[in-house]
């Protein structure tokens, strides 16, 4: 109890502390992987090669740390109001709907950088519109917003089914997705990014959206901390009561706050949709919004921790991918085994280790 | 042994010393205190009072320095230790699960083996053995929520007995209690002492110091300046050594002027969330330049009364005017734009955002100010230059926009919330409790920016549970009971006649 309050110097809470639960994780993955009787230090290798060995390998880390960062932002977002947006899955899942009709539309038409914004801004509406109903639940009725989000992301779920199957489907073909946008309806692969160090992109899909994750943090960076809306937020978030002394309104905090996490979750969508496969295809999110959620928490909601924490899961989703293929007795079950310990350790026990360093650190110091 | 032998002391602090970054809280404090004693601790706000009595619960290390318990030397690593040596402690604000019983807060943590019946049983009996032996009187099985604040108060005394606690510390714990749990808690506390229990009791009120201790020290600026037997000193001898100066004890104020009605309520009537009627078809009037007073036992409507006022509560009926225009509907941010500020009872849950750096709670409420930022955006360095302004005026410690809310001490705290409502200058200022755990050097200081607020021309409508506040704030006093107001007195007023009306006894 006590230990709670002993301040600790930045370097320990933002640097040694997640570094060791890092290591703790991979201690605990490694006795898995021994179990199984393969060696822990030769998976580990062959993780790191496969994540950040060849540009190939850095090209697809770096893609998936693109959907990270989206649907990272959008849970933090919503943490600063006190918000718990589990619905980034379903509402980046409906962006893709939004970007998708904006390339469908705009390809034929005109180069890709005239079509990009217009699809930001569709992504970032259907995004947010399929957050805005909870919201309005949780604003208006008090209906908590983590039952409303889970339940929004099968409600989309389904509707995607139906207007892939249905509606947007190719004539004539078996699969259930759009045709292939045309150049003019893609973002462009990011091969000069990997080529300024010397490296080859190759298949990776690494691609302009990239660019507009690294904007949208320090856009969110400035709408937590810099401005009148953001301060709002965080009051609401700290202390509701607070809040209506000074005059806040929660329901249209609530509102917007959520309207700008679901866009932000939607614009998630530019990456696999337009950046990678450049057609919308059935479940392209894969689980990127929940992992978003452990994201948003190992980076403690800042967006430079964001970006660390989604570079992490980045390197597992492509070096555990590596590590399945070189080494079969480890499966993609593993894998996702693996990364469940980094979430565990590095976010929900995140301050177990705490008073032990707090002790060390006082014995350290002479108090 | 003759008498006046000092009797064996029950701690020794010795060269207790500590640090937070560049605040010096605790400087060298020696400090002993004899068994089966009350010994008083004051001293202003921020002197390090509560810092020393964390350092001994086991909250803080010290980063010098000793503690003997019992002429034994001890460290205290934490609570458990703290609990092991002896000492007990009673938070000011209350470290109780809300939804258990007065008796599973008492076992909790203390429960005895696995299984749990037999430990209710034991611990049921202990209990009762703990209220007769101390007149600790509260039903076992009462539900905490459900107890008034001075019942809870005696939980937290009952747990800390419970743990053994031979050394019980109270961080200033009348500021929640209404006079006559107070002259309960006092009742108790004797009790207590006579038995050979110690107790360390911290206050801001003199007047306590000198009706229940034995022996007093007195802090300033993080050192231990003196320390009087009770009976050899004056309340006006201690304020001088709290402060370094002479302090006035009670403001003093001209003849008021009161002017045109600046706000009037009528037939007031607000309901709370159970649908309970708490302020019952309420009027009154406040002019300009005068200072109305709301005197009454505390949870009697006056909280619910401000919040109505302060737009964060909708009435259920009646109006409220501001200016003659009716305003009820009208919120907290619209409210102050009619310039009505607002000094909230409760400073920890809506004065300020403990979480926040000073400066951000130097804006809460105004942060719309296009003088904080342009358009959408925040402009920090205003903010914190603006911040500085009001630290320095009102002498706020320490003097860093930067420090965390929840560091400053409670006294500290308080002065950032009247700086920030009152260098609004605003028309119509409403107060809750301005006081509360304030020390005198900066309830003078608040109580003469309340009056010059009055001889500017500002309504001032002030409520407190300090009767005391009342009868010096006030050009007029209004009495409220059971959420109606009962009489209306002036303020040369008795106490006698006054506390009477306040129990509903007389009108
Ligand atoms: N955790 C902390 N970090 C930084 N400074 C702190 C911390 N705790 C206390 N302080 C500072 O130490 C000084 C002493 O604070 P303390 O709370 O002990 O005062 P106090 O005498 O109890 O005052 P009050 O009467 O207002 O309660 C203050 O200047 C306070 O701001
Ligand atoms: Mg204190």
């Amino acid at each position: 109890m006590s230990t709670v309050s002993v301040p600790l110097p930045a370097w320990i809470n933002y640097g040694l502390i997640p570094l060791l639960n890092l290591i703790l994780a991979f201690f605990f993955s490694g006795l898995v992987v021994w179990a199984i009787g393969e060696s822990p230090f030769e998976a580990l290798q062959l993780l790191l090669i496969g994540a950040l060995g060849r540009g190939e390998g850095i090209g697809f880390t770096l893609f998936y740390t693109t959907s990270f960062i989206f649907t990272g932002l959008s849970v933090a977002v919503a943490i600063h109001a006190g918000l718990f947006n589990i619905g980034s899955e379903g509402q980046a899942y409906l962006g893709g709907l939004g970007a998708a009709l904006v390339a469908l539309a705009m390809d034929r038409y005109v180069p890709w950088y005239v079509t990009m914004p217009f699809a930001v801004i569709g992504a970032a509406l259907f995004g947010a519109a399929c957050a805005a109903i909870p919201a309005w639940l949780q604003a208006k009725r008090g209906s908590h917003i983590v039952i409303t989000t889970i339940m929004f992301n099968f409600i989309v779920s389904s509707l995607m089914n139906y207007m892939l199957v249905r509606l947007l489907i190719v004539p004539g073909k078996m699969a259930p997705e759009t045709r292939t946008f045309l150049p003019g309806g893609q973002l462009p692969k990011l091969d000069w990014l990997i080529a300024m160090f010397g490296g080859k992109l190759g298949a990776a899909p690494l691609n302009f959206s990239f660019l507009i994750a690294l904007i949208m943090c320090f856009l969110v960076w400035v709408l937590i901390w810099r401005t009148k809306l953001g301060y709002e937020m965080r009051t609401l978030g700290i202390s509701p009561t607070a809040a209506s002394y000074a005059g806040i309104r929660y329901s249209k905090i609530v509102m917007i706050t959520m309207l700008i996490s679901g866009g932000l979750a939607g614009m998630m969508a530019l990456n696999p949709v337009m950046g990678a496969s450049a057609r919308l295809q059935i479940e392209f999110v894969g689980g990127a919004g929940f992992v978003g959620i452990a994201v948003s928490l190992m980076g403690r909601n800042h967006p430079a921790g964001i970006i660390l924490a989604a570079l992490l899961f980045g390197i597992l989703y492509q070096g555990g991918a590596e590590l399945s293929f070189d080494m079969p007795s480890i499966t993609r079950d593993m894998i996702v085994v693996i990364q469940g310990m980094v979430i565990l350790f590095a976010g929900a026990l995140e301050y177990m280790l705490r008073p032990v360093i707090v002790r060390a650190y006082q014995q350290f110091t002479g108090k | 042994m003759s008498l006046d032998s000092p009797k064996e002391p029950a701690i020794e602090l010795v060269g207790i010393d500590k640090k937070f970054g560049t605040v010096h809280a605790n400087k060298n404090i020696n400090l002993t205190v004899a068994k089966g004693s009350i010994h008083g601790i004051i001293g202003e706000n921020g002197a390090g009072k509560s810092t020393l009595m964390s350092i001994l619960y086991g909250f803080y290390q010290a980063d010098h320095g000793e503690i003997r318990i019992s002429g034994k030397p001890v460290t205290i690593r934490d609570s458990q230790a703290a609990i092991a040596a002896g000492i007990g402690m009673v938070h000011q604000h209350f470290m109780l699960v809300e939804n258990f019983t007065v008796l599973e807060n008492v076992m909790l943590g203390a429960e005895g083996g696995q299984l749990l019946a037999k430990g209710v049983a034991s611990a049921r009996k202990e209990l009762k053995r703990l209220e007769d032996d101390y007149g600790l009187e509260v039903d076992p099985d009462s539900v905490i929520e459900e107890l008034p604040v001075g019942s809870q108060q005696r939980v937290e005394i009952l747990k800390a007995l419970y743990r053994g606690a031979e050394i019980l510390i109270l961080d200033e714990p009348t500021g929640v209690l209404t006079p006559p749990e107070a002259d309960h808690l006092f009742k108790v506390l004797r009790v207590l002492r006579d038995q050979g229990k110690t107790i360390i009791l911290i206050t801001h009120k003199l007047r306590e110091i000198m009706a229940i201790t034995d022996t007093v020290s007195v802090m300033r600026r993080g050192e231990m300046v003196a320390t009087r037997k009770t009976a050899e000193t004056t309340v006006e001898e201690l304020a001088e050594l709290m402060v370094g100066r002479r302090v006035l004890l009670r403001v003093e104020k001209g003849a008021a002027n009161p002017g045109a009605v600046l706000m009037s309520v009528r037939n007031l009537t607000v309901r709370d969330s159970r649908g309970v009627t708490m302020v019952d078809n309420v009027s009154f009037d406040v002019r300009a330049g005068e200072i109305v007073g709301i005197a009454g036992v505390a949870g009697n409507g006056q909280s619910e009364l401000l919040e109505a006022i302060a737009g964060i509560r909708k009435p259920s009926a009646g109006e409220i005017f501001i200016d003659g225009k009716p305003v009820a509907g009208v919120d907290p941010a619209g409210l102050r734009e009619l310039g009505l500020a607002h000094i909230p009872e409760d400073r920890h849950h809506m004065g300020l955002v403990l979480k926040f750096e000073e400066y951000e709670n130097s804006i809460l409420g105004y942060h719309r100010d296009a003088k904080y930022g342009r358009g959408p955006f925040l402009d920090l360095d205003a903010m914190r230059r603006d911040a500085e302004e009001k630290i320095g005026k009102y002498d706020i410690r320490p003097p860093n926009p930067r420090l965390r809310t929840a560091n400053f001490s409670g006294g500290n705290q308080q002065k950032i919330v009247v700086a920030r409502e009152i260098e609004r200058d605003p028309k119509m200022l409403i107060i809750g409790q301005p006081t509360r755990g304030v020390d005198i050097g900066a309830i003078e200081f608040i109580h003469k920016r309340i009056i010059e607020m009055r001889d500017a021309g500002k309504a001032v409508l002030l409520v407190s549970v300090e009767l005391d506040e009342i009868r010096s704030l006030s050009d007029r006093i209004l009495v409220m009971f059971a959420g109606k107001i009962v009489g209306e007195k002036s303020s040369e007023a008795g106490e006698q006649t006054l506390g009477l009306m306040m129990a509903g006894i007389a009108a």
